[in-house]
């Protein structure tokens, strides 16, 4: 298979153009994209403030909960963000237009993460905003810290989001409940409200091996002991870097096997 | 050069499996630019299979598909913003409104100038007054008309049909057959159509290639193939074909 190098920031303007025209029209896309994310920094925030008031530990770890809430929240909703604008060329059966055109992969996979940031970045930020105003919990304060537990979790989300977006080219629509639950098997494994040891051992080496579990043990190190683990925040940017390649080429495999079998032609069930 | 080298759109031996169904067994035929062809056949006949292996959307099996001279779907991004396509199996963006779905599509294809190309082709095509709504707020004529819109965006040289005039009224229909033929003769187009309507084809293509069972079965002028099926009209020549009567029977076989 030939592989373009050109590579084409007008073509990837247009189709963030195209998902902002859509995200624009259209008011209850808007309000998803907070409401699920207030919902559940609400719901832990309060139980935090329960807990706070008869726990010892918890007193100290104070924030450890709303802000596992907040990045569990950007890794899921990363990949949310970008699934679902991939999703939305199936549902209004686009994709044969867009697989026609010019359009590289690689254009069509930035464009996808930029919709995942700024699709982030409209349901996160008064969300955040709200958590200080409710709980007096800045994640803004967390400061470079935020910007590397930021960096690693939008680096998983993308990777697994390129992943699905390869399955759903294979499968079709069949493969749609893959886009809303994959990221919740992650969620037991990479210690979002606990820490790695409380796993049985054979099940940590699984979750060393997830790149979010350092950036949610990096949280908790910051918030109890105040400490910044550069080292843990590395460790999870190499691993990173080995999913994403593996996201990029798993999506290359199944590209090319959806032009063997005809499913980009019948992307329906 | 050989005419594989020189025809816009040269398709070999092309061989298309899924799983246990052949949809397409080893076909062969070869466009000159700026001819307007037809694929007829009946449904099931491989004719969206032979397409889409043109469009680089499908791998072949094995055979090989040349697209102005570039590999499908290989090389597909060498000529891909030379090529388009119209079919009524896709549909574009509901809630953007047709300016905003031409223009995304207009910046897909690097076309310059996409305002007033859109402005153009709506004048071409009757779009003002739609410009401004939301493509899934159309009658399903005016989607067509939008969808060939679309296809004309970059000024193709290879464009490929599929029932660009389904859920048209006669007149506007007509109207749209006239601006293909104006478009294709204007910019010596090559034009695969594949349709149901005969006349359309009758009118349109000075060739038709005429398919059953991932097989072709005739291939000839729309003049040629009614002498020899001693027919009227391609209606009765496609029914022919497809219920293996007379001459047709015999080809087949």
């Amino acid at each position: 298979m030939e592989i373009s190098m050109e590579f084409s920031p007008h073509r990837v303007a247009a189709m963030v153009r195209r998902y902002w025209y859509l995200l624009r029209s259209s008011w209850p896309r808007i309000l998803d994209l907070i409401y699920w994310p207030m919902v559940q920094m609400l719901m832990w925030g309060f139980l935090q403030t329960y807990i706070q008031q008869n726990a010892g530990f918890f007193v100290q770890a104070g924030g450890v909960f709303i802000g596992s809430v907040l990045l569990w929240d950007i890794l899921f909703r990363g990949q949310l963000g970008f699934s679902i604008s991939f999703l939305e060329e199936m549902y209004a059966r686009n994709l044969g237009n867009i697989m026609m055109s010019p359009l590289r992969p690689a254009e069509f996979i930035l464009s996808l993460i930029i919709m995942s940031l700024i699709r982030l970045a409209i349901g996160m930020i008064p969300v955040t905003l709200l958590a200080i105003w409710f709980f007096g919990f800045n994640l803004w304060g967390l400061g470079l810290a935020l910007g590397a537990f930021f960096a690693n979790l939008m680096l998983t989300s993308w990777a697994i989001g390129i992943l699905v977006a390869g399955l759903l080219l294979r499968n079709g629509l069949g493969a749609e409940t893959l886009a809303w639950t994959f990221m919740f098997l992650l969620l037991p494994l990479c210690c979002v409200y606990y820490p790695v040891s409380v796993l049985p051992v054979w099940l940590q080496w699984i979750a060393w091996a997830l790149p979010p579990t350092y950036v949610f043990e990096g949280m908790r190190e910051l918030l109890i002991h105040h400490t910044f683990r550069a080292d843990l925040m590395l460790q999870a940017l190499a691993l990173n870097a080995v999913l994403f390649s593996a996201g990029c080429v798993a999506f290359g495999l199944l590209l090319g096997s959806a032009r063997r079998h005809g499913t980009l032609l019948q992307t329906g069930e | 050069m050989d005419a594989a080298v020189k025809s816009a759109i040269a398709v070999d031996r092309l061989v298309k499996t899924y799983a246990t169904t052949t949809a397409v067994k080893g076909i062969s035929f070869s466009l000159m630019p700026g001819t307007m062809t037809g694929l007829l056949g009946g449904n099931g006949a491989g004719k969206s299979t032979t397409i889409a292996t043109i469009m680089g959307l499908l791998t072949p099996t094995s055979g090989t598909v040349r697209v102005l001279g570039a590999d499908m779907p290989r090389q597909r991004y060498r000529v891909l913003h030379r090529m388009n396509f119209q079919s009524p199996y896709v549909d574009m963006p509901m809630r953007l409104t047709v300016r905003q779905n031409l223009r995304v599509f207009g910046d897909l294809y690097a076309v310059p100038d996409i305002a007033g190309r859109i402005d153009q082709l709506a004048s071409d095509l009757d779009l003002r007054e739609i410009l401004d709504r939301p493509s899934g707020k159309l009658s399903a004529g005016q989607k067509t008309r939008v969808s060939v819109a679309k296809s004309l965006l970059n000024n193709p040289e290879v464009l490929l049909l599929d029932e660009p005039t389904a859920s048209l009224d006669p007149d506007t229909a007509d109207w749209v057959r006239g601006h293909l033929e104006r478009y294709c003769r204007a910019h010596n187009a090559t034009v695969l159509l594949a349709s149901h309507n005969m006349a359309e084809v009758e009118r349109l293509c000075e060739r038709v290639i005429m398919m059953k069972k991932g097989e072709i079965v005739d291939d000839d002028t729309p003049q040629q193939l009614l002498a020899r099926y001693g027919r009227e009209t391609l209606e009765d020549v496609f029914l022919d074909i497809a219920r293996g009567r007379g001459d047709a029977q015999q080809r087949v076989s």
